[in-house]
């Protein structure tokens, strides 16, 4: 009655997926970005998107963060009351609190999720404002406590990131984003511009960031060590398609595609 | 009774080397293996038989070519062949345990964190993972002035204990070990053979390489022959 037998192998039960894109294309002109690309993201999963530069990544994070209308396929987001909505047939208004509430986009370059005239606090108290917060005080102490979240001295609350380093500017542009509690993050290679000794206390503290909060995210990165410490799942993208996906230590211990095995044995040791 | 754990039916695995003209590498053919509560198997085969290969595809670390890996997960039965990569982190969470040669540094995060993480993601508080974690590492002679610095500049047998408490910390019902003791002294592998007595004892499933005779002897309910993939 303790065997295991094959018959006894369960189906695995369905579960919404908190994000789903099924055959999402691209083009511009006669350069295909993104073609039929299909995959789903459950709350709490951080999955990496790699592939070299032009290989499709950005443009897809750019249809799913609905700056960019994909000429076919679908990306159904399932909203805080249960309901499942295709992000191109909602109203442009309810996109937009979408956009402001639940999703968080962290750039590559700080200086496009930033502004860098004003104050870091303010920074990120405009983010609570969108969403309704109006209390001064209660704003301003959220705001000094993501700064120590994401390990920015309080005392430059009131300094632009102009003055900040890289590192800073990008450390606060995630407080920016998460602060309104968003249930999916898109990142695109996070880590880019930085100092390797600056990348590991970045990835140290999404990691956290991540688990502590449930957080749903997609990072795209061309650097598969980022990959491996951030990604629970990895897709990886060829010419605008995605030809494996899988565990992230599987699909980079055991890759099966011969462009995946190619970029791993690229990998300097 | 026999409380089956994991169930291993025909399983084949090879590597194709696509950048190598599609070379073929097969190394594990008709590996059928049941292991239970309580027992501990150990792995056995020349250098190149596949031992490494049939603990990491059982951890989905490496995908199974043909057949099946079966599971007990919770109350269900899993195929690890089928299995969709959120389930298999799942259940490594709650079900399968590993403890790789080496450890894979995460930079920045202290020892005794590295340590606490698998009962963290349990959903046990910090400070009971904290405290789990510290009684381990004094077990296995890490000193307490290490436990708040990230392991990236031990020693190779301090890193290789640090992994030790890792992989036991949570006690899954299976536990996946890849020569655990290579890097220690004596005093050390005895501590650790102890601890996996102990969490066998307690009802684990373990399968393991050990290199070591002693180890093996001491550690083994079982021993499990490895074919020759060619042969078989």
């Amino acid at each position: 009655m303790n065997d295991l037998s094959l018959t006894d192998v369960a189906a695995t039960p369905y579960e919404t997926p908190l994000l789903r894109v099924s055959g999402l294309c691209k083009n511009f002109g006669a350069v295909v970005a993104c073609r039929n690309v299909s995959f789903a993201l459950w709350p709490g999963e951080v999955l990496g998107v790699v592939g070299e530069s032009g290989s499709g990544k950005t443009t897809l994070l750019n249809c799913v963060s609905a700056r960019l209308q994909p000429d076919a396929g679908r990306i159904e987001f399932q909203l805080r009351d249960g309901r499942v909505a295709e992000l191109f047939e909602m109203s442009e208004p309810a996109r937009r609190m979408l956009m402001r509430t639940d999703w968080g986009i962290v750039h590559q370059n700080p200086r496009d999720g930033l502004r860098l005239g004003v104050s870091a606090g303010a920074n990120v108290g405009e983010r609570l404002m969108a969403v309704g917060a109006r209390h001064y005080g209660e704003i301003r102490g959220n705001a000094a406590d993501w700064l120590r979240k994401v390990e920015i001295e309080v005392a430059r609350i009131d300094d632009p990131p102009r003055t900040f380093s890289g590192g800073m500017q990008q450390r606060l542009q995630i407080a920016r984003n998460l602060v309104s509690r968003p249930r999916l993050v898109l990142m695109d290679e996070p880590t880019g511009g930085l100092d390797v000794s600056v990348q590991a206390r970045l990835l140290d503290l999404l990691r956290g960031l991540c688990s502590e909060l449930g957080l749903a995210a997609i990072v795209v990165t061309h650097d598969l060590g980022v990959a491996r410490l951030l990604a629970h799942r990895l897709t990886v993208m060829r010419r605008g398609e995605i030809v494996e996906s899988g565990l992230t230590d599987q699909v980079l211990d055991d890759p099966q595609h011969p462009y995946t095995q190619l970029l791993v044995a690229s990998i300097l040791q | 009774m026999s409380d089956h754990r994991l169930r291993v039916i025909g399983l084949e695995k090879g590597f194709t080397l696509h950048n190598q003209g599609g070379m073929r590498l097969p190394v594990l053919r008709g590996i059928d293996l049941t292991v239970a509560a309580g027992e501990c198997v150990v792995l056995k085969g020349p250098s190149g038989t596949g031992k490494s290969t049939l603990l990491r595809t059982l951890y989905g670390n490496y995908l199974v070519e043909q057949g099946h890996v079966l599971v007990r997960h919770d109350e269900r039965v899993i195929d690890l062949a089928t299995a969709p990569p959120r389930l298999i982190l799942e259940m490594r969470r709650r079900t399968m345990g590993f403890v790789s040669q080496f450890l894979r540094v995460i930079p920045r995060v202290p020892t005794i964190d590295i340590v606490a993480e698998p009962l963290r993601s349990l959903g046990i508080a910090a400070q009971a993972a904290r405290q789990r974690a510290g009684t381990l590492l004094e077990r296995l002679a890490i000193p307490q002035r290490l436990w708040s610095l990230p392991p990236a500049t031990f020693s190779g047998g301090e890193q290789q204990r640090v992994n030790v408490a890792r992989g036991l910390i949570a006690e899954q019902p299976i536990i996946v070990l890849d020569e655990p003791t290579a890097a220690l002294d004596d005093l050390n592998r005895a501590v650790v053979m102890a601890l996996i007595d102990e969490v066998r004892r307690r009802g684990s499933a373990i399968i393991g390489i050990f290199h070591d005779v002693e180890v093996r002897d001491a550690l083994g309910t079982r021993i499990f022959e490895l074919p020759h993939a060619e042969s078989a």
